[in-house]
């Protein structure tokens, strides 16, 4: 069997916001658009990824949270409606996607095997979460790939930001073995944000883009600065001063989504390609990714 | 029969164990015993609504009112889920859901009903629900815990609970939704080998319960830092189902006190515990943080730009980032500019507008809340700058007004002062304490602290009209209890006023706008 491989990783934030200013056929409620920086970037490392061959995408969500361990998605199909718990009125998706069963448990073998504690998931009625769901529609609106769900253990929260980074770079590595034993070609996703401090009131036109602003400037400051680690190519260095840069900014890599996947690809050194940063109610958000490919990689912005 | 909206509270763990599993565990099925015991008393008692608020239904934007009529779902815990599904159909007080959140708003908070189908009701609502009210016997609200909130926003929370069902005549059961120590284990554990996490936690825990049992709720709510430092593994900002509780049951320390059961969850703390009002307990002791009737908005500590923007005496806190006014072409403007500008544009023009008037001058330039924050801001700049001229003078050290208009103003030789009392200009607090409590029980207040602090007021607002005391010909004085207050008022009138000689009239009157019990209007000689 050949060797499987990570063929993408994307960074790819998952404001609820993005997929109600597109209104697609799935969203139930209706906008006038917004957040267009975003939603364009996103759009066009869509196309990038439909240019690509691959047999799955691996998401890991900050919206499963887990205190026991690191869970992984084990039913073949979920179909169901997804509310965001926080804004329902942007949020109800309808939502049917297949699960790299195979893949998931592969993962989560390897993973226990390397002393991390795992858990398949098994529950045919489990809601598969609102992050899971938005950056894998913003990503492959089509739904024509299975994915792998992978939950986000809450070391942050019972231990330190130190853990997390510690632990979530040992998930990371364990991912790229099994990935490597499966012989498939895997994209991975980050599913979160950079600094994540929210606005706790909402414009009352909720696309309004005259309301749209970052929560505030060291925030923008630090989004900058670890943005422009990933330009350059020095993951090593955010990876590192990631503790700061979370516990600053409040940030959503808390959850571990940016570590685990900087781990899994071997924490690269070849500039990222940025496709978009904008605010969301507040919370600052890049659309990036890494390709190990140099053939294919892109200066993009 | 007690006229308390609230007939009981309780304080239930969120865990799916005693809902999906009690046979598995000995501690667990205790827990379901007593959820069981509590679901029978639910329905011997006259409650017409159960509120529960639930630690794990976290919200951002304010806070949230479930009021879809009958939400219906089957519910998968997120680390749970091997135990089983929760199905469930609950009967929502959709009136009671619309009051409680009208509630919260007219005391400041940011709050908001949701009515979707499939909205992911939390797991600790759904067990407390399913548990409590299987037959929805009795329809229920929930409320969600804000993840920035502190204690402030939750007391008032609490309290917002109470105006809606005194507004709706409603008798309730609570229930806070809530581990004690919630430290879990990180890997699985065998049914038969859950315990409580630590030995640290396990003390705590029983402190907590000696609490419960003793009755004393509100010391309970004023230890919350303390317990959230030590038990609470921290997800959020702060442990605050004891706030909520204490302040929806009345913020006291007289209640029976019974703990149904308690045991290990995981390694968490899972209690079942009832709180019933009653006349005699341990009663209240001194209490260590301050009350707090409504929400003033956020302190906005990381907000540095915009410089100071607190209005003085609280009426307008800072403006929340997402409240700011729409930008122009030059962007986003600090309202010491705009103000800037405005002065000199208008220059005089903007003074002889007042109070209210002011704000709505001001507000109009720049829109939105700012208006009130700019007024204060103009009300400031006026100061000083006009005292040769007729017009409307505010006090910048002196207490806001109440209504739309002036401190002060000026007509010809002659300063008119308006009505004020004896709040504190920094604090909005009344010196010698209020007259009622918010539920209109009288209170025990000093009159003499009550004038002395009203005297010291119109001497800050002679001082912005560059006048004081002695400047002062004419005093009006209103009371609402003569009887009561005449003397103490009297004798303190006489230290200020005797050398003066101003004429003076003394008024019984029903009641004044805030609950104070003296107000006085002096008219002085301009300098
Ligand atoms: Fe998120």
């Amino acid at each position: 069997m050949t060797k499987g491989e990570i063929v993408l990783g994307c960074l790819a934030p998952h404001p609820p916001h993005l997929v109600y200013a597109e209104n697609p056929d799935e969203n139930e409620p209706v906008s006038e658009g917004g957040w267009e920086a975003l939603r364009w970037g996103y759009a066009r490392l869509a196309r990038k990824l439909k240019t690509i061959d691959y047999d799955a995408l691996v998401i890991l969500t900050p919206h499963w949270q887990t205190y026991i361990g690191t869970h992984f998605l084990g039913c073949d199909a979920f179909k169901s409606l997804s509310v965001d718990p926080i804004f329902p009125n942007l949020f109800r998706y309808h939502y049917d996607l297949k699960v790299d069963v195979e893949l998931s448990e592969k993962m989560c073998e390897i993973a226990g095997e390397a002393g991390i504690i795992t858990k398949m998931m098994r529950n045919p009625d489990f809601r598969v979460d609102y992050g899971t769901i938005t950056s894998c529609h913003l990503l492959n609106p089509d739904w024509d790939k299975p994915i792998v769900t992978v939950s986000s253990n809450r070391n942050r929260h019972y231990y330190s930001v130190e853990v997390m980074n510690e632990q979530a770079q040992a998930l990371g590595r364990a991912c790229r073995k099994a990935i490597e034993e499966s012989g498939k070609r895997v994209v991975l996703i980050a599913s979160h944000s950079l600094s994540h401090r929210h606005f706790t009131t909402e414009a009352p036109l909720p696309e309004d883009m005259s309301r749209e602003h970052i929560y505030n400037h060291s925030q923008y400051v630090w989004d900058m600065k670890v943005i422009d680690l990933m330009r350059d190519g020095k993951m090593q260095e955010f990876i590192d001063l990631m503790p700061e840069f979370t516990e600053q900014t409040m940030a959503e890599t808390e959850g571990g989504g940016l570590t685990w996947m900087m781990a899994a690809m071997g924490m690269p050194s070849y500039p990222a390609e940025i496709y978009g940063y904008q605010s969301v109610i507040g919370t600052g958000n890049v659309v990036a990714c890494w390709d190990p490919n140099e053939e294919t990689r892109e200066l993009v912005l | 029969m007690s006229d308390d909206p609230v007939l009981f509270g309780l304080y239930v763990p969120p865990h799916p164990h005693p809902l999906l599993a009690p046979e598995q565990n000995k501690g667990w099925g205790e827990l379901r015993a007593a959820y069981d015991e509590c679901r029978r008393r639910i329905e011997e008692s006259e409650a017409d609504v159960i509120i529960v608020y639930s630690t794990t239904w976290p919200s951002i934007v304010g806070h949230q009112f479930q009021v879809q009529p009958e939400p219906e779902w089957v519910h998968v815990d997120d680390d749970f889920h091997f135990l089983g599904s929760m199905p469930y159909k609950f009967k929502m007080d959709v009136e009671f859901g619309n009051a409680y959140r009208d509630a919260a708003e007219s005391r400041g908070l940011h709050a908001r009903t949701v009515a979707y189908h499939g909205f992911p009701i939390d797991t600790g609502s759904v067990v407390a629900l399913s548990l409590l009210n299987p037959d929805n016997r009795i329809p229920a609200c929930i409320v969600s815990s804000n993840m920035y909130s502190n204690r402030s926003e939750t007391i008032v929370l609490g309290k917002a609970a109470r105006d809606a069902l005194k507004a709706q005549g409603k008798k309730a059961v609570i229930v806070a939704v809530s581990s004690l120590s919630n430290r879990m284990f990180t890997k699985h554990v065998e049914p038969q080998d859950d315990r409580i996490h630590s030995a640290k936690d396990e003390d705590w825990n029983q402190k907590i319960l000696e609490f419960f049992e003793d009755g004393r709720l509100e010391d309970l709510s004023q230890l919350s830092r303390d317990i959230h430092g030590q038990i609470r593994v921290q997800k959020v900002v702060a442990y605050k189902p004891a706030w909520w509780m204490a302040a929806t049951m009345g913020q006291h320390n007289n209640y029976d006190g019974e703990v149904m059961a308690y045991a290990a969850l995981h390694g968490s703390g899972g209690a079942v515990i009832q709180l019933t009002p009653s006349k005699g307990s341990v009663g209240d002791k001194e209490f260590d943080e301050d009350d707090v009737e409504i929400y003033r908005g956020d302190r906005n500590v990381l907000v540095t730009a915009a410089g100071d923007m607190q209005a003085p005496g609280g009426v307008d806190g800072p403006l929340d980032e997402a409240e700011r006014p729409e930008e122009d072409e030059e962007g986003w403007r600090n309202p010491v500019e705009v103000i800037d500008d405005l002065y000199d544009e208008y220059g005089s023009t903007v003074i002889s507008h007042a109070g209210g008037a002011l704000g709505a001058a001001a507000g109009a330039a720049i829109a939105g809340p700012v208006g009130g924050v700019a007024a204060s801001i103009v009300a400031k700049k006026t100061v000083g700058k006009m005292m040769s001229k007729d017009g409307a003078i505010i006090a910048e050290d002196a207490p806001s007004a109440v209504g739309a208009y002036p401190h002060a103003r000026r007509m010809g030789n002659l300063l008119f002062i308006s009505g004020v009392g004896p709040r504190n200009p920094e604090d909005n607090r009344i010196p010698g304490g209020p007259i009622e409590d918010g539920d209109g029980n009288p209170l025990n207040y000093d009159i003499e602290a009550q004038t002395e602090a009203c005297i010291e007021n119109i001497r800050i607002i002679l001082e912005a009209c560059e006048a004081d005391l002695s400047n002062v010909i004419d005093v009006t004085t209103f009371l609402v209890d003569m009887k009561r207050d005449f003397e103490g008022y009297n004798k303190v009138y006489a230290k200020h006023f005797e050398e003066i000689q101003a004429t003076r009239t003394t008024l019984a009157i029903q009641a004044l706008p805030t609950p104070i019990a003296v107000e006085m209007k002096v008219i002085a000689k301009a300098p």
